[in-house]
């Protein structure tokens, strides 16, 4: 994957979680997923589409996610609040939104946040695409952001879709 | 002041309230979508909107083309992800105010707010 579309990511996780949660991020090197690893226990997901397409995966250990949603709602959060979803989706929104204006001529859309709840889950991509990972550390625990992007080179009307499997509760 | 916030994310509504809240605002309705939105403005016309761009059912860029269809006065500022050039001017030209690219502070916020309503005020002052 071409470093000019991991580079808005990294400058993105920092921002958005130093001026939203409050927090600042370590971030390590990227590294090559490997293939149907077990994911964390909260991911929050948003697709792209159009000159750059794939998708963007917040994933998080449940008691990570519960202290970074509290953090950034202002209030406490379990995964059973009712906007504990809401607020991790709106995270990875923010990501994505804020790493594609770093994009350059590459015209992208982002999808609206889905989120997946549960343990064991994973966030599968296609094959084709390369599929890194961003490790994240804060005060509040550890994180990863996952990015599977290739470039089209011409834009599509059709939002890339990742496919989830395992227990969702 | 009735103010009228538009966002899919009640956590961000709930932010924009508490920085509201903070100014001394608190005649605050809420819409999840751009269909609510028309729906709560048709029931009482806010005198700010904040709207979010990326929204389900109607979004927000949508919202304020129907909104101006009508009603040239209305301040409206745009909170949102989308922070290319392109989605700037595509809002300017629909006929936003003013324009606040998340993630943001209680500040920039409040700043937008303020610099917002006092260049309406201005204007209206003008005008008469």
């Amino acid at each position: 994957m071409d470093v000019k579309f991991i580079n808005p990511f990294v400058m993105a996780i920092a921002n958005v979680f130093e001026t939203m949660v409050h927090t600042k991020v370590k971030i390590r090197k990227p590294q090559l997923k490997q293939a149907d690893l077990v994911s964390a226990e909260v991911s929050g997901i948003i697709g792209l589409s159009g000159h750059v397409q794939g998708s963007v995966v917040l994933s998080f250990p449940r008691d990570v996610a519960c202290k970074v949603a509290s953090a950034f709602a202002g209030v406490e959060m379990t995964v059973k609040s009712p906007d504990f979803a809401d607020a991790i989706g709106e995270l990875a929104n923010m990501v994505a939104g804020n790493a594609k204006k770093d994009f350059g001529e590459y015209k992208t859309s982002i999808s609206l946040p889905s989120v997946i709840i549960g343990p064991g889950h994973t966030v599968s991509q296609s094959k084709a695409w390369p599929y890194l990972v961003i490790p994240c550390e804060t005060d509040l625990g550890n994180f990863a952001v996952e990015v599977a992007l290739i470039e089209t080179g011409k834009p599509s009307a059709n939002p890339a879709r990742p496919v989830a499997t395992g227990a969702v509760s | 002041m009735k103010i009228l916030l538009v966002d899919d994310s009640r956590t961000i509504r709930n932010i924009q309230k508490n920085t509201l809240k903070a100014l001394g605002y608190d005649d605050v309705t809420e819409a999840a979508d751009g269909i609510e939105a028309l729906a709560s403005i048709a029931r009482q016309k806010p005198d700010l909107m904040l709207v979010d761009w990326n929204m389900p059912n109607m979004d927000g860029i949508t919202l304020i083309r129907k909104v101006r269809e009508t009603d040239k006065g209305l301040p409206i500022i745009m909170v949102t992800t989308e922070a290319e050039k392109a989605r700037v001017l595509e809002a300017v030209k629909a006929g936003v105010n003013n324009y606040v690219v998340k993630p943001f502070t209680a500040e920039t916020l409040a700043e937008k707010i303020t610099q917002t309503m006092g260049r309406v005020k201005a204007t209206t002052a003008a005008a008469t």
